[in-house]
C-alpha cells in the first residue's frame, strides 16, 4: 500500500467536517472521492497533503506519518492539482518548472529542467512549452497544472476536480491521460468528482462520503442505485451502454425506472 | 515517479538568455544614466570628467566638491531608493496578489507624512527660511525622520495585527491599507489645520519626496537595508513564484505560504520605512516599475526581481535629473514628477482590469 489513512478527523470552526476516515490505496490505483456537495471532498483531499491539518488520525505513505513531516517533505512525495488553476504572464515551461520548487536548493539545475522536458515529451506538450500560460485554453492549462504535480514526482496525485470545467473531450483526455501516466509509473492518484459516469469508467475503487464519514468504500461493486440514492439522494437507474455500465437519474416521464435502461 | 528520458530544451535556454540580456541592457543603461545625472545641472561637467573624478583622479577642487558632496549622493539616493521602491511594490503585489499592491497602498507613505507632521507641529521641528529656493527647512531632521519612522512601523504594526486576527489574505491587507491611509491623512489634515503658517510650509515641503536631502551616513543606512532587503526577496523568488500561481498550489509544492507572506510584509515595509523616513513621500514608483517590467519580462520572480530593481533606479534617476532641469535654476521635488507619471499609469491599470 502507499497511503494509509487512519481515523482521520478534520474540524473547522468546532465543527466535526470530516470523522473516521480510514481507507487504503495500492500502487497503480486511482481512487475516486464522491459525494453530494459540501460534504468534504475538497476537504478531506487537501488533509491528505495537509494543506489543512488534520485534528486526529494519521496518513502513511510509504510507512511515514505525514503528519510529523515537513511542508517540503510531503511536497516530495504528494502532488497537488487544485480545482482552480490561476494563470499569470509565465511561459508553460516556467510554470511547470515551478513543480520542482520543492527540489530546489537555490536555483534550478540541468536535471530540473531535464525533468521538466522529459513531462512535457509525456503529456505531447512539446509545442506549447513557450507558449504563455494567461493565453491557454481550459484543457491545456489543466495539462500543465498536471504536468506542475508530475514534476514533483510524487508518490501520489491528489487532483480535485480536475475536469470540473472541460468540455467532454477534454475531460476524456485529461482522465486517459491520468489513468496512464498512474499505472505506467505505479504511482496511485486520488481524485474528487462528480461526474458519476466518468469516474466509473476511470477509477478502479470509490469512496462515498455522507455527513462527513465515509459511507461505501470499495470498487465498482460499492456503486449500487440504493447506495447513490442513500447518500446523494436521488433515485438512479444504472444500465449498460456499449458495454461500460453508466448512471442516470430515474425519471418516469422519460422511462428511465426500475435498474436497467 | 522518476523521469530520466528528457533532454535539455535549447529553445527554453535562448528564451531564459533573452530575459538575461534584457537584465544586462538595463544595467548598461542604469550606469550610463547614473553618469549624465551626475554630469547635468545648474553647472554641466563633462561625463569623462565625472568619471576620472569617480575613479579618484582629481580633475578640479570645484568638480570634486560638487559631485562628492552633492550630485554623488543624490544620485545614488536615487538609485537607492528607486531600487528599494520598486522592489518592495514587486514583492507587495506578490505577496498581497494584488496589482495595486506597492509601499503606499498600505498607507505607510501616510503615517511616515503624519510622524512628520506631529514632528514639525506639535514638536516644532520646522522652521521658515527667508530664500526663495529652499524657502522652508527641518531644523531638527533626526527627530522628524525618527517620528516619520516610527509610525510608518505603527502603520505596518497594525496593518500586521489585523492580519493576524482576520487572517493574512490580500484583501484584508489592501484593505486594512486603505483605512490607515485615510485615517492618518485626517490625522494630518486635523494637525494642519491648527498650524501656523511656517510649521504648514514645513509639513508640506517635508512631504514632498526628495533624494536631495540625504547625508552620506544617512545614505549607508538606506543601501544597508535595500540591499539586504532585495538579497532576501531574491533568495525567495521561488516561494513569490509559487505564491503567485495560487496559495493551494504554493502550499501543494511544499511553500508555507502565510509565513512568507507576513516576513515578507515586515521586510518590505521596514524597506519602505526608512526611505520614506528619509527621502519623504515618492509616490508611485513601486507601483509603476514592476508593471513596465513585467511587460518586456513577464511575471517570472527571477527576472522580475532583479528588472524591477533596476527598472526603479533608472526611473528614479531619470525622474530626478528631469526635476532638476525642466525648470532650471530651481528643482523640482522628484516626487512631484513620478506622481505626473504615475497617477495615469494607475489610473491605465484600473481600467485594464485587475491582471497582475
Amino acid at each position: 500500500m502507499i497511503l494509509n489513512v487512519e481515523e482521520l478527523r478534520f474540524l473547522y470552526r468546532n465543527r466535526e467536517v470530516l470523522k473516521e476516515i480510514a481507507f487504503n490505496i495500492g500502487e497503480g490505483e486511482i481512487v475516486v472521492i464522491l459525494g453530494p456537495n459540501g460534504v468534504g471532498k475538497t476537504t478531506l483531499l487537501k488533509c491528505l497533503n495537509r494543506i489543512l491539518q488534520p485534528k486526529g488520525g494519521a496518513v502513511h505513505i510509504d510507512g511515514e506519518n505525514l503528519l510529523e513531516l515537513e511542508m517540503m517533505e510531503i511536497a516530495r512525495k504528494i502532488g497537488y492539482v487544485p480545482q482552480r488553476v490561476e494563470t499569470g504572464r509565465l511561459t508553460a515551461f516556467d510554470a511547470v518548472l515551478l513543480g520542482r520548487r520543492p527540489h530546489i536548493k537555490w536555483d534550478i539545475s540541468e536535471k530540473d529542467l531535464k525533468i521538466v522536458d522529459s513531462v512535457f515529451r509525456l503529456l505531447s506538450m512539446e509545442k506549447l512549452r513557450l507558449a504563455y500560460i494567461d493565453e491557454m485554453s481550459g484543457g491545456e492549462l489543466q495539462k500543465v497544472a498536471i504536468a506542475r504535480s508530475l514534476v514533483q514526482e510524487p508518490k501520489v496525485l491528489l487532483l480535485d476536480e480536475p475536469t470540473s470545467s472541460l468540455d467532454l473531450k477534454n475531460q476524456v483526455e485529461i482522465l486517459a491521460i491520468i489513468r496512464q501516466i498512474v499505472h505506467e509509473h505505479r504511482i496511485a492518484a486520488v481524485m474528487t468528482m462528480h461526474d458519476l459516469n466518468q469516474a466509473l469508467r476511470y477509477a478502479d475503487r470509490f469512496i462515498l462520503l455522507k455527513g462527513g464519514k465515509i459511507h461505501s468504500y470499495g470498487g465498482a461493486e460499492v456503486i449500487t442505485p440504493r447506495v447513490i440514492e442513500d447518500v446523494y439522494g436521488l433515485p438512479v437507474v444504472i444500465g449498460e451502454i456499449a458495454g461500460m455500465r453508466c448512471i442516470v437519474p430515474e425519471s418516469l416521464e422519460w422511462g428511465c425506472t426500475g435498474s436497467h435502461i | 515517479m522518476h523521469f530520466n528520458d528528457g533532454a535539455i530544451p535549447e529553445d527554453y535556454l535562448g528564451y531564459v538568455r533573452h530575459k538575461s540580456i534584457c537584465i544586462l541592457g538595463g544595467t548598461i543603461l542604469l550606469f550610463f544614466m547614473f553618469v549624465y545625472s551626475i554630469s547635468v545641472g545648474a553647472v554641466t561637467i563633462h561625463p569623462y570628467e565625472v568619471m576620472q573624478t569617480l575613479l579618484g583622479q582629481s580633475v578640479s577642487t570645484k568638480w570634486d566638491a560638487i559631485i562628492w558632496n552633492i550630485r554623488l549622493p543624490q544620485a545614488l539616493a536615487a538609485v537607492v531608493a528607486g531600487v528599494g521602491l520598486s522592489v518592495t511594490g514587486v514583492i507587495m503585489q506578490s505577496i498581497l496578489r494584488n496589482p495595486l499592491g506597492s509601499p503606499f497602498t498600505l498607507g505607510i507613505s501616510n503615517a511616515g507624512a503624519f510622524g512628520a507632521a506631529v514632528s514639525v507641529i506639535l514638536l516644532g521641528t520646522g522652521k521658515m527660511q527667508s530664500t526663495v529656493a529652499n524657502a522652508v527647512t527641518i531644523n531638527n531632521p533626526y527627530l522628524t525622520t525618527m517620528t516619520a519612522f516610527l509610525f510608518c512601523l505603527l502603520a505596518t504594526g497594525i496593518i500586521l495585527i489585523i492580519s493576524r486576527i482576520r487572517g493574512a489574505s490580500p484583501e484584508v491587507m489592501v484593505l486594512a491599507g486603505v483605512a490607515l491611509s485615510s485615517l492618518f491623512t485626517a490625522g494630518t489634515m486635523f494637525l494642519q489645520y491648527f498650524a501656523d503658517d511656517t510649521q504648514l510650509a514645513a509639513v508640506v515641503f517635508w512631504t514632498f519626496g526628495d533624494v536631495g536631502r540625504v547625508n552620506w551616513t544617512e545614505l549607508g543606512i538606506m543601501a544597508g537595508v535595500v540591499l539586504l532587503a532585495t538579497l532576501f526577496f531574491v533568495a525567495n523568488r521561488w516561494n513569490y513564484n509559487a505564491i503567485d500561481a495560487g496559495d493551494e498550489t504554493a502550499k501543494g509544492l511544499g511553500v508555507n505560504v502565510e509565513r512568507i507572506r507576513l516576513i515578507g510584509m515586515i521586510v518590505a515595509a521596514l524597506v519602505s520605512a526608512v526611505i520614506v523616513a528619509f527621502l519623504g513621500v515618492i509616490g508611485f514608483v513601486g507601483l509603476i516599475c514592476p508593471h513596465m517590467v513585467r511587460r518586456v519580462i513577464g511575471d517570472d520572480q527571477r527576472f522580475l526581481i532583479p528588472g524591477s530593481a533596476l527598472m526603479g533606479g533608472i526611473l528614479l534617476l531619470v525622474s530626478d535629473t528631469a526635476a532638476r532641469l525642466i525648470v532650471a535654476p530651481y528643482v523640482l521635488p522628484v516626487s512631484v514628477l513620478t506622481a505626473f507619471m504615475g497617477a495615469p499609469t494607475f489610473i491605465y491599470l484600473l481600467l485594464r482590469g485587475y491582471r497582475r
